[in-house]
């Protein structure tokens, strides 16, 4: 059983409010911090864990936090990125409608160390009822001196604000949701500069998600070196999985950096194997716009190795064999399922929430759904799965924000590795409406290279 | 020496070129000129924030500065990204980027309605000659393009939304030169436009600009609208002394003849308006007694403007001033009245039946 340092303490009752958390031992880690570290030593400590953002990207949290400028007399913002949009993940919202406090002690510390008197909490639209968790939990606080002015006699002040976004993804994107939060349109801004510079309101701003921050606890709370015992590597600690798919136990999962994918899928523990007896055929390990997986490809690495549920393990092979850990969206797909049907609905999304700002992006997306239309609906050419490469090869890297690469990527995944599946269901117009291709070969074992 | 500004050389398609620290990768290259310049369609130099969109202008950097050698990663905007000190540039002399700038004007084309024939624009319109130069002859696109309603945006611009390629720079222009904004983008993706909330008109003194920084033809003027090719007129830089303050009044007529189609502002050789004009001397002024004509203005010659060889053009002698001795003609007149058979002094409703010559002889005295 892996060590759970997040949900360790979700399953109480009552934990949702101030006192039973305060009972369990909340905002020990804020008190820690507060009154016996100081911003330095924390900001050492975060950076000697090895933390790295959940929100996708995996980039080191401390060396962010260290980027912030800070010129005199202005000042400087958090914000927690709560616009947990990409479709499959769903560990944010689980956090912040059970364990509330424990995100507003991780916002605590981290406006602590970046010096911000005000933080903001930008959530998505959808989660309608979260605000409402959110600000009861922030009063709760501040009733108890954990927020407002010269919090628990250290002088340091602190004011949460909530903010709900209108329901677009694009508003994830750290420069789009500041626009947002400016209450301008959700455009992703042009980078430099960037916002640890200028962020909101011109104002050096770190963005994080909201796992990122609320890891910041125990982190504080055991210290850096007891954190990085758990994981792999570079992979510190351990991490929120939102499984989805067909399998027998979907949920959110905390796992400690140091199991199989094989492992995560099949044990009792976690997803409890592929629903209804089915076989696995494919996996999308971090959130729609990480490349999907074969089993094959899923289970073993190229090189033949077991594949690990960490940053490096998932990404090993780079996209010709392998994929990403992302914001940890963890979709499975039985036999029955179909890449191509599959692929279209992740187009249809991105064309969706294209903010329509820079050109490939913008008439990309739309021209790679109607593509995939016709060939999910019998119309579709052998040429077009060619022109379907181009389409995404011309988008990827040449837009504004990765929104544009977070399109073309599912895409040219399945078409990497899924092709067969395309060329079927342009040869067999007609059997393809009526049923799927079905496992194939891609659950066959790979050749393994020999050993040179 | 010490006051003088250290400069930054960077080294663009193999040319080298030294300039100011903060100066963007793409103003470097106008300053070297000719093939190395980038194409772009949503950057505009007098527009605060614009650039970065239409991604036509993307460059490679293959070697990032003097003190950090590495390459950028990715293709970056050249008219947003600035200019570090022992920075290479790589613009036609990169494959890469030619392919990806093929990519972004496909991207472009594919709802665009290429309705040229019948565009105001077609001449002097950017995306056309972004075609022309980087684009494939052929579209790969089989679909229904996207089309929009038309706005009406008041009496003196029409907003043709099928055609704009979004590249912000007319909110860019309302935004700063006008007083208030009435337009701007709605919804998103591939369906956002270009619009006001309520169908409003466009009314501000200097909104006409929105006409000339619109780099398709999206926004065209109604008062020239469909009132001739633009490369069958012969274009003259003019000037008036405008009561506006903040306009020039230094503009370009568009005439043929003695006839003036349409003023614009006076337009540099990268396309962009050299100085803001307002909209009565953009839509008002329309005679020739108005201005004070300076000459014929010099047109690239690769332009189709310039195919109408008007440059000393002679005015063919008008044969009608012999004809008619000295007096002036008249295209509609009342010959009754005109006539000098006919006598005015004589009233047609007074005579019985139809008139007869006789009906106006003189009497005899």
């Amino acid at each position: 059983m892996g060590r759970k340092l997040l949900l360790e303490n979700a399953h109480i009752e009552g934990i949702r409010y101030y006192d039973t958390y305060r009972k369990q031992g909340g905002y020990a880690a804020a008190e820690k911090a507060l009154k016996s570290m100081g911003p330095e030593a924390v900001l050492e400590e975060v950076k000697k864990s090895g933390l790295r953002g959940r929100g996708g990207a995996g980039f080191p949290t401390g060396m962010k936090w260290s980027f912030i400028a800070k010129p005199e007399g202005v000042p400087r913002y958090l914000v927690c990125n709560a616009d947990e949009s990409e479709p499959g993940t769903f560990k944010d919202r689980y956090l912040m409608e059970f364990i509330p406090h424990l995100l507003i002690e991780g916002l605590l510390i981290s406006s602590f160390t970046l010096g911000a008197n005000a933080c903001y909490i930008y959530i998505r639209g959808e989660y309608a009822w979260i605000p409402d968790i959110l600000e009861q939990a922030i009063a709760e606080a501040k009733n108890n001196g954990w927020l407002g002015k010269n919090i628990q006699g250290t002088g340091f002040d602190l004011e949460i604000y909530v903010q709900r976004g209108a329901g677009a993804y694009i508003c994830g994107e750290e420069t789009a949701l500041i626009e947002s939060l400016e209450g301008k349109r959700g455009n992703p801004r042009i980078k430099p500069p960037f916002p640890a510079v200028k962020g909101l309101w011109q104002c050096p701003t770190v963005v994080n998600n909201v796992e990122t921050l609320a890891a910041v606890v125990p982190i504080i709370n055991y210290g850096a070196d007891e954190y990085i015992k758990l994981g792999t590597g570079k992979s510190t600690g351990t991490k929120l999985i939102s499984a989805c798919g067909n399998i027998n136990k979907p949920g959110v999962y905390e796992i400690e950096m140091n199991i199989s994918v094989e492992e995560f899928i099949f044990s009792e523990e976690y997803c409890g194997g592929i629903k209804n007896g089915k076989r696995l055929k494919a996996c999308i390990p971090g959130g729609s716009s990480v490349p999907v997986l074969p089993a094959n490809l899923l289970l073993k690495t190229a090189k033949g190795d077991t594949r690990m549920m960490t940053y490096e393990g998932l990404a090993e092979g780079g996209f010709a064999t392998g994929s990403m850990l992302g914001s940890g969206g963890f979709i499975v797909m039985d036999e029955d399922q179909c890449i191509v049907r599959n692929t279209l609905t992740f187009a249809r999304f991105y064309h969706h929430e294209s903010c329509g700002q820079c050109s490939p992006c913008r008439e990309g997306t739309g021209w790679m759904e109607k593509v995939l239309k016709n060939i999910e609906y019998g119309k579709g050419k052998m040429s077009d799965i060619d022109l379907l490469w181009d389409i995404q090869r011309k988008i990827e890297g040449n837009t504004i924000c990765p929104l544009g690469d977070a399109a073309a990527w599912p895409v040219a995944a399945a078409i990497r590795h899924f092709r067969d599946e395309f060329e079927w269901h342009v040869k067999n117009p007609e059997e393809a409406q009526r049923r799927n291709f079905g496992l194939a070969h891609y659950a066959d074992p790979l050749p393994v290279p020999a050993a040179v | 020496m010490a006051e003088e500004k250290k400069l930054f050389k960077v080294k663009i398609d193999n040319i080298t070129v030294e300039v100011e620290p903060g100066t963007t990768i793409l103003n470097a290259a106008r300053g070297i000129g000719g093939d190395v310049v980038p194409p772009a369609m949503c950057y505009y130099s007098k527009l605060q924030g614009s650039g970065g969109k239409c991604r036509t202008c993307l460059v490679k950097v293959t070697k990032g500065s003097e003190a950090d050698p590495r390459p950028m990663p990715k293709l970056v905007a050249s008219c947003r990204t600035t200019v570090m000190d022992g920075m290479e540039v790589a613009n036609i002399t990169s494959p890469e980027v030619l392919d990806a700038r093929k990519g972004i004007v496909e991207f472009l084309l594919i709802n665009h309605p290429l309705d040229c024939p019948v565009c105001d624009q077609a001449g002097e319109c950017d995306l056309q000659d972004l075609s022309y130069e980087h684009g494939a002859e052929t579209t790969r696109y089989e679909f229904k393009r996207r089309t929009f309603d038309k706005v009406d945006l008041g009496e003196h611009i029409q907003l043709h939304m099928t055609r704009c390629i979004l590249c912000y720079r007319c909110v860019f222009t309302a935004d700063q030169l006008t007083e208030k904004r009435e337009h701007g983008i709605l919804d998103r993706g591939d369906h956002s436009q270009i619009s006001t909330y309520i169908q409003q008109n466009l009314d501000n003194d200097f909104i006409g600009n929105v006409i000339d920084v619109c780099p398709v033809g999206a926004l065209t003027d109604k008062t020239a609208r469909f009132k001739n090719r633009v490369w069958f007129l012969k274009p003259v830089d003019a000037h008036r002394n405008c009561d506006n303050p903040k306009c020039c009044g230094k503009t370009v007529l568009w005439m043929r003849g003695n006839e003036i189609f349409r003023v614009t502002a006076r337009k540099d050789q990268f396309g962009e308006v050299e100085n803001w004009i307002c909209d009565t001397c953009r839509f008002d002024k329309k005679d020739v007694k108005d201005w004070v004509v300076e000459g014929p203005r010099n047109i690239d010659r690769h332009s189709v403007i310039s195919q109408g060889h008007y440059v000393n053009t002679v005015q063919p002698k008008d044969p009608l001033v012999e004809v008619l001795d000295g007096r002036q003609p008249q295209l509609l007149f009342d010959i009754h009245t005109t006539s000098q058979v006919n006598r005015p002094d004589i009233d047609l409703s007074k005579i019985d039946g139809p008139a007869h010559s006789d009906d106006f002889n003189k009497p005899k005295s």
